[in-house]
């Protein structure tokens, strides 16, 4: 388990307990937390899911995968932090991760 | 009439219906919300059923759109296994199985489709199924393994998927399609061969211009496929994937406007403005084809659970989508943008053989469709480029030294 806060484009925090293995993103989409799509339910086929990670935890979180960098490539306002939050998996070591939403994921 | 704060009915509780439920909370919609479902689960994906879940990679939990408990504390009403039989539309009411009636301000019909069957002797054999619904999948998992083969009815993407998990199960798999190629309804020809010689490198082979005569069956239960040549496929198990049919009679009638599907505006509102409907049942728009389509697709069941929720909130309109979809098989991923029609050529950046490669369907020098194997930049650059209708540098496309971001800016 760990506590994540997502923050939508406006500002608005939610702050969840997210079961370790879930993705980043399921960890959103299961408590319907709005500015997180994620049309094809994590199968790194849409790229609705982009977040970008707080700088305090770019490490942590892996670096994007050649799928995903090439998906990424071609989304909105992508910044150095960005990644598809379908492909970062919950661990303990995230307790604690923020992420924030895109004004738009289409 | 009803008295006004009947809320939002939602008939369907599949990818759109429950979809469209959260988009509505989201929108801080705040009236009261109520979806009747068939199924006896709450809203799950239909996707993996075929894929990663089949292959035992992917969980229940994770073929739920939501966790139980998003509903109660949503004030959402999920009512399962629950059928509804006809809407009074002069009333506002949907009447239910057992003759209950639901009042609604709004109505959204997310009824999906099902399964096309064959009618043909031995079809009622057990073994003999569809892949449509979760129930269904277990059955059919439950059916695969080593030393078990799999007769696969229907050389389209759903069939493609359940060979492909087959393999990955151990099991044996033959394809039996009643074209003379796979695919024949949605790709190019240059796409069914890569996926036939694929699945044939893995295992799987292939009954292609085949007609089925019937079903072969010892104790009940399915032994073969009968072809009308003579010959009888063996088989343990035979999944049937020939396409799906809306489900729109309730609509039909009430008297809403049908024709393969519920006629639909860029809001998913029918032509009664307390109706919406969405998903695979409905019949929409296409401005950048000029021409209204049913899709078959969770993107599509999405755009439209996006346009209801904002239109019932009150929000901005959505931005317009350009169609698409993915399949996975083995190591391939398959995506798909656009709508392969008005088109006059084809153009292949890539080569086949190094199963990376893209199939892009132009109008002069306009992009309409893309099919992207393993080539996610082809696929995401393409569907930005159909939606732009921006021409394109043809000698450019074709070249893979040139980047996709580079044929995208021109």
């Amino acid at each position: 388990m760990a506590k994540i806060t997502y923050v939508e484009f406006n500002g608005k925090e939610h702050v969840v307990d997210v079961k370790t293995g879930l993705s980043v993103m399921e960890g959103a989409v299961k408590n319907n937390i709005p500015g997180i799509d994620a049309d094809c339910g994590g199968a790194c086929a849409c790229a609705t899911c982009h977040v970008y990670v707080d700088q305090a935890w770019v490490d942590k979180t892996g670096s994007q995968s050649a799928m995903e960098e090439s998906m990424l490539d071609f989304a909105e306002n992508v910044e150095p932090n960005s990644r598809l939050s379908c492909q970062i998996k919950v661990t303990d070591e995230l307790e604690g991760l923020v992420v924030r939403m895109p004004q738009s994921q289409h | 009439m009803n008295e006004p704060g009947a809320g939002v009915v939602i008939v369907g509780g599949g990818h759109a219906g429950g979809s469209a439920a959260a988009f509505l909370r989201q929108d801080e919609y705040e009236g009261p919300i109520t979806i009747i479902g068939e199924e006896p689960i709450a809203p799950y994906q239909r996707p993996p059923l075929s894929k990663a879940w089949l292959k035992g990679e992917a969980d229940a939990d994770s073929l739920a759109l939501r966790p139980d408990s998003f509903y109660a504390e949503a004030h959402i009403a999920l009512r399962l296994s629950t059928t509804a039989i006809s809407i009074q539309r002069a009333a506002r009411t949907v009447t239910l199985e057992g003759g209950e009636t639901v009042a609604y301000d709004t109505l959204i019909l997310a009824t999906g489709a099902r399964a096309r069957t064959l009618d043909l002797p031995g079809a009622d054999l057990e073994g003999v199924q569809v892949l449509r619904s979760a129930a269904d999948a277990e059955v059919l998992k439950l059916a695969l393994g080593p030393g078990k083969r799999l007769a696969v009815i229907g050389g389209g993407y759903i069939g493609l998927e359940a060979a492909a998990s087959a393999r990955a199960l151990g099991a044996e798999a033959v394809v039996i399609e009643a074209l003379p190629r796979i695919l024949a309804r949605s790709s190019c020809e240059l796409l069914s061969d890569f996926f036939t010689d694929y699945h044939k490198a893995r295992g799987v082979t292939f009954e292609l211009g085949a007609t089925i005569v019937g079903f072969a069956g010892e104790r009940g239960h399915v032994t073969g496929v009968k072809l009308a040549d003579g010959r009888v496929i063996a088989c343990d198990d035979a999944v049937v994937g020939i396409g799906i049919i809306p489900n729109d009679e309730l609509a039909r009638d009430a008297g809403l406007e049908c024709s393969n599907g519920v006629v639909v505006d860029l809001e998913a509102r029918s032509a009664d403005p307390a109706i919406f409907a969405i998903g695979d049942v409905t019949q929409r728009p296409l401005p950048l084809y000029a021409r209204s389509h049913r899709l078959e697709s969770v993107a599509n069941a999405l755009e439209q659970a996006r346009q209801a929720a904002a239109a019932i909130a009150g929000r901005p309109a959505p931005p317009h989508e350009v169609t698409w979809n993915w399949s996975d098989q083995y190591d391939i991923k398959l995506q798909l943008a656009g709508l392969a029609v008005d088109t006059d050529d084809i153009l292949v950046r890539g080569d086949p053989a190094t199963a990376k490669f893209a199939v892009f369907h132009l109008k002069g020098s306009v992009i309409r469709a893309v099919e992207a194997i393993n080539a996610p930049a082809e696929f995401m650059a393409g569907r930005q480029l159909i939606g732009s209708q921006k021409p394109i540098d043809r000698a450019k496309l074709a070249d893979r030294a040139v980047s996709m971001k580079e044929v995208a800016v021109r």
